[in-house]
């Protein structure tokens, strides 16, 4: 239990990664991506999780009464799930882009890419 | 390169990645450890300044210089889609057919709209008490918002959803995030420094000190953005066509 | 107990990620990908982090199944004009 949810990450992002090499198609690419996104967010909160703690709110909680897990991993991942969003929307509107240009969304037909 | 020695070559990097990986896994410290260091000083400083929601406080407060550059990336891509997604000159837009809904969607969608929009707004005003926040709370209002694309159709929704008004709101929050920030410096403190407002009651609405506003300007930023990204692929998936012969 | 919990939710999350790369038709990959972000929703909230389960179901489970349907409309849409 020490360390699975690590390993966990780690093949979600391996996963990611090989669908990214193979795929066939720029939209399931961009996909795989989200994926890639999703295990850095397994990993941080893995990170910052401890045994018997419960969430940092106290909006129902005495101060003090129980160990909280770090809120400050949850920070980061909680910002970078909508920046990511958006993010992929963007490749999303370039695979567009490429679409109309070219006519195709197969990264192996797009001959002018290659070097 | 051709797609045998691609696959070759990711066998092998992904190998040596994947050894890597586990490698590093092994020395993290172990899952659930007891030790925080960063978590229990974040706690404290939240409590001093009477937040209760900690990832708030850590989000809008003790790292708000953070959030600004995750606001400026979201706020970048968001400009990207709208510039990438415009009308072309060789493109026109050609008026989406009234389409037939079945009644219980219709039902069900209208019925859900207002809920999910007020539950959208509820959680953007209580990012500093309860889980929740700008970044949710935006998301949520600004999809409940398509719900009347599902319920309705397509011109029911641009009726409701001019886009240029929230272009205008997204770049607005996104300066009202900066100005709140530069208030600081004027006041003789640092930038986006949490020293301007009185902290209030713990665990009420107003408390925080400059944690609500800038819970609230990220709120709006992220409502309007993700409601212009949508525009913008619903605009190229249901309306604009290209020309004919082009 | 809560450790159960933890470790099934995190098996359910690797087997719909692999499930979500293995879905080679995008259309069909986006509603494999809601069901992933449904999932990560859950072991955020196992993990007690309910701000970001929460942000997550609302993109994971919503925004980027949307977009992507979207894109493929309009891909699908060009290569029929194209046809003509």
């Amino acid at each position: 239990m020490n360390v699975f949810p690590y390993l966990v990450a780690a093949w979600i992002f391996l996963t990611g990664c090989y669908g990214l090499v193979t795929s066939r198609n720029l939209i399931h690419a961009v996909g795989c991506l989200a994926v890639c996104q999703a295990s850095t967010y397994v990993l941080l909160l893995a990170v910052g999780y401890r045994d018997n703690g419960t969430a940092p709110v106290f909006s129902d909680l005495k101060p003090g009464t129980r160990p909280l897990v770090d809120p400050v991993v949850q920070a980061l991942a909680l910002t970078d799930v909508v920046v990511g969003a958006t993010v992929t929307a963007l490749l999303l509107a370039l695979v567009l882009q490429i679409a109309k240009r070219h006519g195709t969304v197969d990264p192996d037909e797009l001959t002018e890419l290659r070097g | 390169m051709s797609r045998r020695l691609r696959l070759w070559l990711l066998g092998v990097g992904g190998a040596g990645l994947a050894a890597l990986l586990v490698a590093a896994c092994l020395d993290v410290p172990a899952f659930g450890r007891r030790s925080h260091p960063y978590g229990e000083r974040a706690v404290r400083a939240s409590l001093a300044r009477h937040t209760a929601n900690v990832v708030s406080s850590v989000n809008f407060d003790q790292r708000a210089y953070d959030t600004l550059g995750e606001m400026s990336i979201l706020f970048a891509a968001v400009l990207g889609c709208v510039v990438l997604l415009r009308q072309a000159g060789d493109e026109h837009r050609a008026d989406p057919r009234p389409a037939e809904v079945a009644l219980p969607v219709r039902r069900y969608a209208l019925l859900v709209l207002p809920v999910a929009l007020v539950t959208g707004l509820y959680v953007i005003a209580h990012g500093q008490l309860s889980p929740g926040g700008g970044f949710q709370g935006g998301v949520v209002a600004a999809t409940a918002l398509h719900l009347l694309y599902l319920g309705a159709d397509y011109r029911a929704l641009e009726r409701v959803r001019p886009t240029g008004v929230f272009e205008v709101t997204d770049s607005l929050a996104a300066c009202s995030y900066l100005v709140l920030g530069l208030a600081g410096l004027l006041a003789g403190t640092a930038f986006l420094a949490n020293t301007l407002l009185p902290y209030g009651t713990f665990n009420t609405l107003s408390s925080g000190g400059l944690v609500p506003l800038l819970n609230a300007a990220i709120g709006m930023e992220v409502a309007s953005a993700v409601v212009v990204l949508l525009a913008g692929f619903l605009d190229q998936a249901v309306e604009i066509e290209r020309e004919k012969g082009s | 107990m809560a450790d159960a919990v933890i470790v099934v939710a995190l098996l359910l999350t690797a087997a719909s990620a692999t499930a979500a790369v293995a879905t080679r038709d995008p259309a069909r990959q986006a509603l494999v990908l809601a069901v992933l972000g449904l999932l990560l929703g859950v072991v955020f909230t196992v993990l007690q982090a309910p701000d970001v389960g929460l942000s997550q179901l609302a993109v994971g489970s919503a925004l980027t199944p949307l977009l992507i349907m979207l894109s493929v409309r309009k891909v699908r849409r060009r290569g029929k004009e194209g046809d003509k």
